[in-house]
C-alpha cells in the first residue's frame, strides 16, 4: 500500500487581531504550504476546513475559501474537533489518499477568535463543555484544567512551581519564534510576585501565566501519496502511525481527573501502528493549552511515568537539548491558540524539525517527531507520529 | 384559529443560564422545585446514570425511573473561578467540583458560604437543592 507523506506546511503569524478577513488569514498559510511544497494549486485534488465554527460569521466556510484559494472546481468539505480539528483534517486526508481517492489533499486550519469578544469568546469555550448539565454553573476552560491541575497536585505532589517551569521553558523558545503572539521571557520571580499579573489567579489553582492566550490565525498541511512525494518533494516527512480517541464530554462520566484518558489511548495506536515506542521519539509538540496539559501529556504519552512529569520538567529533559524535546517552538503557552488552526501549526513544526529546517529551534538530527492535540477538556485525544 | 401547542420548557429553569429549555428530562425540574435532585436507572437492564437521561446506552431500552441523588459523595477535584462566561458574573467567585458516589459521580458547584480554605480533595459531602437570586434553580454540594 502507498505510504502517504507531508510534502508542504505552512502557517500565517499567529497574533491578537488579524487585520483582515478569514479567506486572507486563510490565504496566508495556504501560500507557504503551497510555496513550500513547490506545486500549483491545480495539483491539490481536494481541501479539508478545519475551524470551530462558533466563532465564525460566515457560514460554511469551506466554499468561501475554495473560491478565495483557487480550489474550484475540485471538493472540499469541514471538519470540527474543537482545538484538535486541524490533526482530525490530517487523519481524514490521511484517508482520502491510503484509500487512493485523491493523490493530493490540503488541510486548512483556521481561527478568527478576534471576531467576537473576549468573554464571548469564553462563553463559547465554556458551551465546548456539556450545555444541558455543566454549562449552567458557569464553566470556563481554564477551570476544567484547574480541576486536572488540583487532582494532579493532590496525587502526585506535583506543585505550582512545577507549572510555573511549564511556562519558563514555553518562553524560552517563543522569544525565538516569529510567528508567537507572546514574544517575552517570563520568569519565576514573575509568578512569585502577587502584583504581577503572571500570577493572578484565574481558576484555582492555574494563574494567568498558567493559560494560553486566543489568538487569530491559519495552517496548511498538505498530504499527498507516495507517487506525488517522489515527483514533487526533496524532503518527504512520513506519516508513520495516527491515534484517536474520545472521552465523555461530561467530567461525570470519567475515572480518570490526573490525566487525558483520550491522549493515553489515542498515544498507544499511534505507537503501534508506528511500530515504535515512547523512547524513539526524538521531538515532540503537544497540547500546552494551559501548563498542567503539557505535565499531563509527558505522562499519557510515556515520556515520564504517572507522576513523574514534574521531574522531567525541573531536569530541563524537555528543553532543545534535554532527552525529549517538547513544545521549542514556544507552544501554544507562547504562540497563542487559534483553535482550528492549532494542530496544523503542531504539525508543521515536527515537519520542518525533521527536515532540518527548523532554525534556531532545530533540534539535533531528529528521526521521529510527534504532535499531541487534544480537543476540549480531553474530549477528543489526536496523536500524529512523522518519520523522515 | 389552530390551537395553540403548549411548549414544555421547563427546563430553561436549570441553572444561572441555561442554554436548554426543553429535554426528556424537564422532570428534573420539577424534582429541584421539591427538593429533590435526581438521576435515572434503566429498568432494563439496572445501570444508574447521572446527569439523568431519558434512552439507555447499555440496552438502548427508553424505560427509566428516578432515583434520588442521595447521601455522601466523595469530592473529587474542583477549581475557584475569578472570571465568569457571560451571564455568571454577578455569581463571582464561585467554585465547580465533581463529587463520586461510587455508582455515579456529579457535577456541580460547591456552596457559596464553604471557605475554599476548608474544602479538600476526598471529604464528605452531600448535593443540596439551591435557589439562585435571579429565580432559577441548581444544586450545591455542602459539607457533610
Ligand atoms: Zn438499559
Amino acid at each position: 500500500m502507498s505510504k502517504v507523506a507531508i510534502i508542504g506546511v505552512g502557517q500565517s503569524a499567529f497574533v491578537r487581531q488579524y487585520p483582515g478577513s478569514i479567506r486572507e488569514l486563510v490565504f496566508e498559510g495556504f501560500r507557504e504550504a503551497v510555496q513550500d511544497a513547490r506545486i500549483t494549486t491545480k495539483d491539490i485534488d481536494a481541501s479539508v476546513i478545519c475551524s470551530a465554527p462558533e466563532y465564525d460569521k460566515q457560514r460554511s466556510p469551506a466554499g468561501v475559501f475554495a473560491e478565495y484559494l483557487g480550489l474550484n472546481p475540485q471538493p472540499t468539505f469541514y471538519v470540527e474537533s474543537l482545538c484538535s480539528s486541524s490533526s482530525t483534517g490530517v487523519r481524514l486526508a490521511y484517508s482520502l489518499v491510503k484509500s487512493g481517492l485523491h493523490d493530493m489533499v490540503a488541510v486548512i486550519g483556521f481561527q478568527k477568535m478576534s471576531e467576537i469578544s473576549s468573554s464571548e469568546s469564553q462563553e463559547r469555550m465554556g458551551r465546548g463543555a456539556d450545555i444541558q448539565w455543566e454549562s449552567p454553573f458557569g464553566t470556563m476552560m481554564p477551570a476544567y484544567y484547574a480541576m486536572y491541575a488540583r487532582a494532579h497536585m493532590e496525587k502526585y505532589g506535583t506543585t505550582l512551581e512545577d507549572l510555573a517551569c511549564v511556562r519558563i521553558k514555553a518562553a524560552t523558545y517563543g522569544q525565538l519564534n516569529e510567528k508567537a503572539v507572546y514574544r517575552k521571557p517570563v520568569t519565576m520571580d514573575m509568578f512569585q510576585d502577587p502584583e504581577n499579573r503572571m500570577a493572578g489567579s484565574v481558576a484555582s489553582p492555574l494563574r494567568v501565566g498558567d493559560c494560553c492566550a486566543n489568538a487569530d490565525g491559519s495552517s496548511c498541511i498538505i498530504l499527498a501519496n507516495e507517487e506525488k512525494t517522489k515527483a514533487f518533494c526533496k524532503k518527504p516527512v512520513w506519516i508513520m502511525g495516527l491515534g484517536a480517541a474520545t472521552e465523555t464530554v461530561n467530567l461525570a462520566g470519567r475515572d480518570l481527573f490526573s490525566g487525558l484518558s483520550a491522549a493515553q489511548q489515542a498515544g498507544q495506536q499511534a505507537y503501534q501502528m508506528a511500530g515504535i515506542t515512547p523512547k524513539d521519539i526524538d521531538v515532540a509538540e503537544v497540547h500546552d493549552c494551559f501548563t498542567i496539559a503539557e505535565m499531563m501529556a509527558y505522562e499519557n504519552l510515556g515520556f515520564a511515568q504517572p507522576g513523574e512529569s514534574k521531574d522531567l520538567i525541573q531536569s530541563k529533559e524537555t528543553y532543545k537539548e534535554g532527552s525529549i524535546p517538547v513544545n521549542v517552538d514556544g507552544g501554544l503557552l507562547s504562540k497563542g491558540h487559534p483553535i482550528g488552526a492549532t494542530g496544523g501549526s503542531m504539525i508543521r513544526t515536527i515537519v520542518l524539525q525533521l527536515r532540518g529546517e527548523a532554525g534556531a529551534i532545530q533540534v539535533q538530527e531528529p528521526e521521529i517527531g510527534l504532535i499531541h492535540n487534544i480537543g476540549g477538556v480531553g474530549l477528543y485525544g489526536n496523536v500524529t507520529i512523522l518519520g523522515r | 384559529m389552530g390551537s395553540i401547542k403548549e411548549v414544555d420548557d421547563r427546563f430553561k429553569k436549570f441553572g444561572t443560564v441555561s442554554f436548554t429549555s426543553i429535554s426528556k428530562t424537564n422532570d428534573f425540574v420539577d424534582y429541584l422545585e421539591k427538593g429533590k435532585v435526581m438521576g435515572t436507572r434503566c429498568k432494563d437492564c439496572g445501570v444508574v446514570f447521572f446527569p439523568p437521561r431519558a434512552e439507555c446506552h447499555q440496552c438502548l431500552a427508553s424505560s427509566m425511573e428516578w432515583f434520588e441523588v442521595s447521601g455522601k459523595g466523595k469530592l473529587v477535584t474542583f477549581s475557584k473561578l475569578q472570571f465568569a462566561p457571560v451571564g455568571f458574573e454577578e455569581d463571582l467567585p464561585y467554585c465547580i467540583a465533581v463529587l463520586d458516589y461510587g455508582d455515579y459521580k456529579v457535577f456541580g458547584r460547591i456552596a457559596g458560604d464553604l471557605p475554599e480554605e476548608e474544602i479538600k480533595l476526598g471529604m464528605e459531602m452531600v448535593t443540596a437543592v439551591n435557589s439562585l437570586p435571579n429565580g432559577q434553580l441548581n444544586y450545591v454540594f455542602k459539607k457533610a
